[in-house]
């Protein structure tokens, strides 16, 4: 089978609560169109909804692109924002900085990038301090059919 | 059991998204902090919350919920209700509490 790869791109601004879950609710509709297993949709659009989260709450703007290709599905998200000082406390569940108005509508656990970490076979973020952060996740398909898109 | 027997037997008020009163539910969770709900709740959950924002419907959609339960007489915004007739995900209403509607429905769900 030759390797073709399905490349989609999405720009999110910060700050607009309203928008987010936009660009993860419009790739769920595309991935399901792909025959790909509903777990691991589940999986890519659950971290990438958390991701959207953080650039909606956190960064000015950022650029989703994903590649679905005929093993994989890579997420990369990179926004222009103000970069995470302590990825490893980051990373720890309950860490957050987030403002009283997030947490009042329900965010701001700190839970999200563990959760982001959870739903990815591979997750990888890197971040600088004023310049913005990267996040990258691989989740592997399962249950290959006919695939015509 | 379907959405719309738990609200003929709970006199749950339909508020928006009439057209999945037929979905299946299979187990509820209760929580208003969205971050839980999206890392623990269940495909085919009802959520019992008084979170009204549309950010609500995101996640109801993305993690495939049966329903919504309002607690404490809340309403949803405008863009929720409309989001929630969109993706025939219904948003029903009651004046109980969460521990309480929590109950019920589990009751329901347990001697079915």
């Amino acid at each position: 089978m030759v390797e073709e790869t399905i490349s989609l791109q999405y720009k999110i601004d910060g700050g607009d609560f309203k928008k987010a879950g936009y660009a993860s609710s419009q790739i769920k509709k595309r991935l399901q169109k792909l025959n790909i297993h509903p777990k691991v949709i589940k999986k890519i659009v659950i971290a990438l909804y958390e991701a959207e989260i953080n650039v909606v709450a956190y960064a000015y703007d950022a650029v989703i692109r994903i590649e679905i290709g005929n093993e994989t599905v890579k997420v990369k998200i990179k926004d222009n924002g103000p970069g995470i000082q302590d990825i490893n406390q980051a990373m720890e569940k309950g860490y957050s900085t987030a403002s009283s108005k997030i947490r009042e509508m329900g965010f701001g656990a700190g839970m999200g990038l563990s959760n982001m970490k959870k739903n990815s076979d591979k997750f990888d973020i890197k971040s600088k301090i004023n310049e913005g952060t990267e996040i990258n996740i691989i989740n592997y398909r399962i249950n290959i059919k006919n695939e015509n898109n | 059991m379907k959405i719309i027997d738990l609200v003929n037997k709970l006199g749950l008020e339909i508020l928006s998204g009439e057209n999945g009163l037929n979905r299946t539910v299979s187990g509820g969770y209760t929580s208003d902090l969205l971050s839980d709900v999206i890392a623990n709740a269940q495909e085919n959950n009802i959520w019992i919350t008084l979170q009204t924002h549309k950010n609500v419907m995101a996640i109801a959609s993305l993690k495939d919920l049966a329903a919504i339960i309002l607690i404490n007489g809340n309403k949803p915004e405008e863009d929720t209700r409309e989001q929630s007739n969109i993706e025939n995900i219904p948003i029903l209403g009651t004046k109980g509490n969460a521990f309480e509607t929590s109950a019920k429905i589990y009751e329901l769900l347990n001697n079915e």
